[in-house]
């Protein structure tokens, strides 16, 4: 039985995070893997069941604040504890930005976050636009070095910078965490940060099914994954990279 | 009223009505905004001369959805009464819109046919609209995450409107939905809010569809309770610890009863008195836009008999929902702008009028939303969840569009069936016409630019017999 925790599911579901969900229960359902969608709003702990999945979306300013508050305390350490286990952690948007040091908002207030990757997040200057479209980024498999390409649509104001962090991978088309240093995201263990939102997973099969996979993993070292018809989903994935510049 | 002589003025309307012309000779379209244009060029007052000498002022009318309908159906309840009202078109809902309109409305002199001004104006407009049109009642529809990838987010587009309200006069008044908390939150920065909503525990879907938009409290950010959910973040709710509520209401709709594409009978409730009101146009939100329209033009002094009239005779406004004959079967296009407009078109045509034919086309052109993530915040599950509870063998669907492979994974983890994936939307409409049997309707569900090319394919096939259409 694999458990979602989807936190903060009825603030932070902007820009379609419910896709991500719906992706991870459908592809353990269609195998006869069970699932449990757990979710963790404010005030509640996260209680981990041994096979978990954290899934932390984007949210609003107003609830990004609410949250940064709400995780300060024990929730934030057993957040960072589960990450140090080797839990598997997806962060998307405003999820992705609270998981790094700090996230200065528009009107100047400093939120701190959960530190489970070192990188802090800037708003945007006056003068700068919010980045937004299309992305493709090169992203390393984990378990076998081979370079996969990932697409989503960014939509963000604030500027992530990585301190000693590694980002999730390199944007081949689109902004990334900042628009300016080439990375996009943030991977540390298990745990994964991303601007890539919504409709991530959907058009990825094979980073919803690396996520599955590592959190069966904890349970059942011997674990391995039965492939499925991913036709549809590579025929989405295609008709958005073809369009981007730098797609193979 | 006779106007001084402004001769900055009536070289301004002078010149716009010589571009307008020149724009239609030249058959560039777009004639709605450019006379605007040009006019606020030679007189960069004129939006604010010219409302000065509307008798009854001006109404706003603004929002996510439902903009256009509203804005027709006041129109029409104005018409009923008797008083003759300025418009701007649909599309042209800028401050250059606007300017066009009354542009258009004025004589060489300056003085204006029409009585009173009548706006839809876009969210981000709302303030320089309201600094110059010297509107008397501003009314706010909805506010759903539609276009968020250029405004920003939410709470930044209400802050956006509710900076205006300072520019209404001290009699204005603010028309707001009170069961969206958003809107009715914006209450706070007005000294005259007139809340409008639907008490209709029968509607009740039991479940926040899963669409983010405001389900937080807007004063301390807690996820508010919900009496009854109507649509999206639409229902009767209250902030747990306290702070807010839905507030009482001016213009309330009850005893709702929706009945498909045939329209929806309520009981309209207003400060002078009650009614049984009907109309034609189907779905709650449509419900929704007959009751602003009411609490708009009964703001601006219309009558409960002509309101609840007007709103029974209208019959619609271009561009939402159109039904346009092709041969021995019929094409019923249904704009979709957002997921909860979406989620209540498969709710009334599909899930409840048993909709068989259905293509869907999805573009991600900029003025369809370049994201289109937010198909995974339609309630595709629902259909899968009625057809298992009926034990009915749901249609495939047949799916078009620049993003058609988007929205067919989209079917595939909703466990529903897919149908042929024709990206090309001519082919798309084409086809899937032709698999509808004779004398049965296709539903055909387009975003905007999608809409736009499959209504110019069914006139190239020589289908251009419209039978009916609403904005
Ligand atoms: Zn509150």
């Amino acid at each position: 039985m694999l458990t979602i925790h989807h936190l903060y599911a009825d603030m932070m579901n902007l820009y379609g995070d419910r896709g991500n969900v719906i992706s991870i229960r459908k592809r353990c359902e269609w195998r006869g893997i069970p699932v449990e969608v757990v979710d963790v709003g404010l005030g509640e702990r996260v209680r981990p069941t041994g096979c978990d999945l954290f899934l932390f979306g984007g949210g609003q300013d107003r609830e990004q604040a609410l949250l940064a508050d709400d995780l300060s305390g024990s929730k934030g350490a057993d957040l960072r504890a589960v990450v140090e286990d080797g839990g598997v952690v997806l962060g998307v948007c405003g999820g992705y930005q609270l998981m790094g040091h700090s996230y200065l908002t528009p009107e100047g207030e400093k939120l701190p976050g959960v530190g489970i990757f070192d990188l802090h997040t800037e708003p945007r200057k006056p003068d700068e636009a919010r980045l937004i479209g299309n992305v493709l980024v090169d992203v390393e498999a984990p378990e076998t070095a081979e370079v996969r390409q990932v697409v989503g649509f960014e939509n963000h104001g604030g500027r992530t910078y990585l301190g000693d962090c590694e980002p999730l991978g390199r944007v081949i088309s689109g902004y990334g965490n900042n628009g300016k240093d080439g990375t996009e995201g943030a991977r540390r263990l298990n745990a994964y940060g991303t601007y890539l939102h919504g409709s991530l997973l959907p058009k990825n099969p094979w980073l919803t099914d690396q996520l599955i996979h590592s959190a069966l993993r904890r349970e059942d070292e011997s674990f391995e994954l039965q492939p499925l018809d991913d036709t549809a989903e590579r025929r989405a994935f295609e008709s958005v990279s073809a369009q981007l510049p730098g797609h193979r | 009223m006779s106007a001084a002589l402004d001769p900055r003025l009536s070289a301004a309307i002078f010149f716009a009505r010589a571009a307008q012309l020149a724009s239609r000779t030249l058959k560039r379209g777009g004639g709605s905004t450019i006379p605007g244009v040009v006019a606020r060029r030679i007189d960069p007052k004129i939006l604010t001369k010219l409302s000065k000498r509307l008798p009854l002022g001006s109404a706003a009318i603004t929002g996510t959805n439902g903009k256009t309908t509203t804005t027709h159906m006041v129109g029409k309840i104005l018409q009923t009464a008797g008083l003759r009202a300025v418009n701007n078109s649909t599309g042209a809902n800028l401050v250059t819109g606007v300017t066009a309109a009354v542009v258009r409305d004025a004589s060489l002199s300056g003085k204006p046919l029409s009585e009173m001004g009548l706006f839809e104006v876009d969210e981000a407009n709302v303030p320089r609209v309201a600094a110059e049109a010297e509107l008397k009642i501003l009314a706010v529809l909805n506010l759903f995450r539609d276009q968020l990838d250029r405004y920003g987010e939410l709470a930044y587009t209400g802050k956006v409107i509710a900076s205006a309200f300072a520019d209404l006069p001290r009699a204005g008044a603010v028309v707001l939905n009170a069961d969206d908390p958003l809107v009715a939150s914006l209450g706070g920065a007005t000294s005259n809010p007139v809340f409008y909503g639907v008490d209709a525990p029968g509607l009740d879907t039991g479940r926040l569809q899963h669409v983010a938009d405001s389900k937080a409290c807007p004063i301390c950010g807690t996820p508010l309770d919900y009496e009854a959910v109507y649509m999206g973040h639409i229902g009767v709710y209250r902030c747990p610890r306290g702070d807010f509520s839905r507030p009482p209401l001016a213009y309330r709709a009850s005893r709702v009863s929706l009945e498909g594409a045939r329209g929806s009978t309520f009981l309209l409730k207003t400060p002078k008195g009650e009614s049984e009101a009907k109309i034609t146009l189907p779905g709650l939100y449509n419900v929704y836009n007959a009751l602003a329209a009411a609490a708009v033009a009964g703001e601006a002094g219309v009558g409960l008999d002509a309101v609840v009239r007007g709103i029974s005779e209208f019959g619609g406004a271009f561009g939402r929902v159109e039904r346009i004959k092709a041969g021995d079967r019929e094409a019923f296009l249904l704009l979709i702008k957002n997921p909860v407009g979406f989620n209540e078109i498969l709710r009334t045509f599909i899930t409840d009028a048993d909709a068989r034919n259905v293509l869907i086309a999805i573009n991600d052109n900029d003025a369809d939303g370049r994201d289109v993530s937010w198909l995974w915040d339609v309630d595709f599950e629902m259909l899968a969840d009625a057809g298992a509870e009926d034990e009915t063998e749901i249609s495939p669907f047949t799916v078009s569009g620049l993003r058609a492979n988007d929205m067919a994974v989209r079917l595939k983890y909703a466990d529903l069936p897919v149908g042929p994936v024709i990206p090309d939307r001519k082919e798309a409409i084409k086809t899937a016409l032709e698999a509808t049997p004779p004398g049965e309707t296709l539903y055909v569900l387009p975003t905007y630019t999608a809409m736009l090319e499959i209504r110019k394919a069914l006139g190239d096939m020589g289908y251009t017999h419209q039978f009916w259409e609403d904005g």
